[in-house]
């Protein structure tokens, strides 16, 4: 096998590449191009979302969401306490018994489709909001976060009169009310995600967006208000880990739906126990893209760059380990920090921007941990030499060289624009490192050989698998992990499941 | 003077092997007349542990096997049964079963077999989904084994529930530990022969004797477990079940209600139990020679 390689290869090393090196050292520059702020309006102040109507926490505490990029206060969202919490999952309950389960399946489809069609028209007024809140790039919003969160809406619309047909040989009935809690790294889309299979398969709802980027959830709320969607069905609470636990904890939940870290997801796993409550985790990973020699390098690159820094890497199942084979890592590396040096790191809000803001100091500081622990583990880390704004939270797209398979930056989520980056010989090899994770979230393959992408595709212990791409996400396309990235998914048919009883 | 007979020693099944418990221990279940059926392995923490290191190296073959040829290994084992049927009813008769129950349960144990070598390769056919994503991408999503299964099985129904719960692990392309009813193993011991004899793989069943008291919490603990399934309906050790299974999220499944003689006792359901869902992506080129579409 080897001298055969041998014998093929015939230049292994010091092969000499057709593309050019890009220059970045012109006085070329990009002329601001900001969205303007003006579209979007934010109230001073949110209520609670309960029972159809906008009600004062009985709390009466409220918290600040600032804008990361700035460091400027947005609004004030309300902190929902127990009582609170015990208010909304009773007002979810009243509208599942006496209006949600009775209602007849195609008109919950055609309450449903409404909202998708609101989300739709007020695309643009959520962009804004959503890179205001949590600091993506407009062009990600824009273009990524809020369709895919319409597109999500009017997906699973339609599944609701359709549900004998899902699961062969079985009848359906809902669960009850849903406790839903979610990330701030796709605050609009999460929220999507849990609520739309939830109201189509005939449950009700009690939703609790992240205490850093609460806005859009809140603006969701006013579209369910304006589709006239029946009182209860969907509340929505404000609050940071204490509500969310009450939501947890509360007896009159039938369901838990998380988006999270893998440690708080483990906190509910056992919160439940001896319980009925029925549970979905979607947590926490730590993909392995694979980069083999005979791999198309500049769409591999392009791959990898967007697997890793879509998003400033907040997405869980960020690529955030690359594999790269030997043969080609010097070419490889040589090219991504190539094209690390041409991401654009700024104004989110400017839509020429390609990285915006760390969502919060604190996730920052977690980063920025992170990376020290790379350099003091003996990796060689690399940065790009761009400029970042002097006030909010921001960090230059990082990779590090020279990784060992168990450096904490090998193993652990960072969550960041943090690029860890392995070599390896063999398909064997790398597939024994890839899987070499208690993460199983997704993971990436990039060849030219068809059979070779089926071999790995199969062999890697993941819920996502991008051959040849990464990143890729639509409402048909069923998400979710193997192992400690939780269990459950999320889109497609097989979304349906975790919010139905089966019964033959 | 009479042929002194021959008495079986029940050991426990490991990685295609017979051993003795590593703990030295023993118990002697009795039965309701209080006829002593063996001396039976009362299994420790480590035979657990070395089981699953078993299980876990069984299951790259395993899984990775045809599903046609899981299909006929399962046949097997089902034709190995029936050619063992009398010496299943006779132990099913110690334990405390009359004989026209003994006959019933080996019988259902036998199609339940049949059953599940059915389904090997026609589940994944069920539930799996071509997507059809908006963007130039090729989406699937198929099922695939979740990986080591520990079982508790259940007190009751020593040879059909034992059965009903390993079929459609394996039939998944799992590979199991079971821990075999308390009062009643001889079955389960027996039938670790059966399945010894039946082209089945050393390693993808293990089966233990012993007390759950002892046992269930590291049956739901270990690292290298992916998923727990337990049949008793005992609030307290199914809270211990859900708690200890955070350490490493293992999916876990409690069938205290599933009624193994009823037409609910078997169902691709239970396969897809013990199933994950992978989604892949590849994109596609949707103009000629453009040369796109990555």
């Amino acid at each position: 096998m080897a001298t055969k390689k041998k014998a093929v290869r015939s230049k292994p090393s010091g092969k000499k590449s057709n593309t050019i090196r890009l220059k970045f050292d012109t006085s070329w520059s990009y002329a601001p191009a900001p969205e303007s702020k003006s579209a979007a309006t934010i109230d001073k102040q949110y209520d609670l979302f309960i029972n159809g109507t906008w009600q004062k926490p009985l709390s009466k505490k409220y918290f600040s969401t600032i804008n990361p990029a700035n460091e400027e206060k947005l609004a004030e969202v309300a902190e929902a306490s127990e009582a609170d919490v015990n208010k909304a999952v009773d007002a979810a309950r009243t509208a599942y018994e006496d209006v949600w389960k009775k209602m007849p399946p195609k008109e919950r489809a055609k309450y449903i489709f409404r909202i998708a069609r609101i989300v739709q028209e007020k695309a643009r007024e959520l962009a804004i909001i959503e890179t205001l809140d949590g600091g993506k790039p407009i062009r990600e919003s824009r273009d990524f976060d809020v369709p895919t969160a319409a597109n999500h809406f009017f997906y699973y619309a339609g599944w609701a009169d359709k549900l004998e047909y899902a699961f062969p040989n079985r009848r359906t009935s809902p669960l009850g009310v849903a406790g839903q809690i979610i990330p701030w790294n796709f605050p609009l889309l999460m929220a999507a995600w849990k609520i739309a299979p939830a109201l189509a398969t005939g449950n009700t709802v009690v939703l609790k967006p992240a205490e850093t980027t609460p806005l859009t959830a809140l603006k969701l709320a006013e579209i369910i208000q304006e589709a006239d969607l029946p009182p209860g069905v969907v509340n929505i609470l404000t609050g940071a880990g204490a509500t969310g636990a009450a939501i947890v904890n509360h007896p009159g939940i039938n369901k838990i739906a998380f988006t999270g870290s893998t440690e708080v997801g483990k906190i509910i796993q056992r919160a439940i126990a001896g319980t009925n409550k029925k549970a979905t985790l979607e947590l926490g990973g730590k993909a392995a893209n694979i980069i083999f020699e005979d791999a198309p390098l500049d769409q591999a690159v392009e791959g990898v760059i967007n697997g890793i820094f879509f998003n400033q890497g907040h997405v869980c199942c960020a690529g955030s380990r690359l594999y790269v084979q030997e043969s080609v890592a010097k070419e490889v590396i040589r090219k991504l920090k190539d094209r690390m040096e041409s991401l654009l790191v700024g104004d989110p809000l400017d839509k020429n921007t390609d990285i915006g803001a760390i969502n919060s100091k604190q996730q920052l500081d977690t980063i920025r941990k992170y990376i020290s622990i790379g350099k003091k583990e003996g990796a060689e880390m690399y940065e790009s030499s761009c400029r970042l704004p002097g006030k909010g939270f921001y960090c230059r797209p990082t990779l590090f060289t020279n990784v060992a398979q168990s450096n904490r930056i090998a193993q652990e989520e960072i969550f960041g624009p943090v690029l860890a980056i392995i070599t390896f010989r063999t398909d064997d090899e790398v597939i024994e490192k890839a899987n070499n994770s208690p993460y199983g979230l997704s993971a990436g393959v990039w060849t030219d050989k068809g059979s070779k992408i089926f071999n790995m595709t199969k062999r890697l212990r993941a819920g996502v698998v991008w051959a040849n791409t990464f990143n890729k996400f639509d409402p048909a396309s069923p998400f979710g992990g193997y192992k400690e990235s939780g269990f459950g998914r999320e889109g497609g048919l097989h979304g349906l499941l975790p919010y139905v009883q089966l019964t033959s | 003077m009479p042929r002194l007979e021959v008495l079986k020693t029940y050991k426990i099944y490991i990685g295609g092997q017979f051993p003795r418990t590593e703990s030295g221990r023993y118990y002697s279940p009795v039965n309701k007349a209080g006829k002593k059926l063996a001396n039976v392995c009362l299994c420790s923490r480590k035979d657990f542990r070395d089981a699953v290191v078993s299980a876990r190296s069984a299951f790259g073959g395993w899984s990775s096997r045809a599903a046609f040829n899981r299909s006929q290994i399962l046949y097997r084992m089902a034709e190995m049964l029936e050619g063992r049927k009398a010496q299943f009813i006779d132990e099913l008769i110690q334990q405390d079963a009359t004989r026209a129950h003994a006959e019933k349960e080996i019988s259902l144990a036998i199609d339940r077999l049949i059953y599940y070598a059915g389904w090997c390769d026609k589940f994944q056919q069920l539930f799996s989904a071509v997507n059809p994503v908006a963007s130039s991408h090729f989406n699937f999503s198929v099922p695939e084994p979740t990986g080591v299964v520990s079982i508790i099985a259940p007190q009751g129904d020593a040879l059909l529930g034992l059965v009903s719960l390993i079929a459609p692990v394996i039939a998944g392309g799992n590979t199991c530990v079971v821990l075999a009813s308390e009062t009643k193993p001889l079955c389960a011991v027996t039938f670790a022969e059966v399945l010894n004899s039946s082209d089945l793989p050393g390693g993808v069943v293990n089966i233990l004797t012993g007390k759950p008291a002892e046992l269930v919490s590291w049956f739901t603990d270990h690292m290298d477990v992916n998923a727990t399934l337990y049949c008793e309906n005992n609030s307290d050790v199914q809270k211990l079940i859900r708690e200890k299974s955070a350490s490493n999220l293992k999916r876990v499944h409690f069938y205290d209600k599933v009624n193994w003689y009823s037409a609910e006792g078997q169902s691709p359901y239970f396969i897809m139990d013990s199933q994950e869902i992978k989604t892949t992506w590849h994109p596609v080129e949707n103009i000629a020679g453009a040369g796109g579409g990555y």
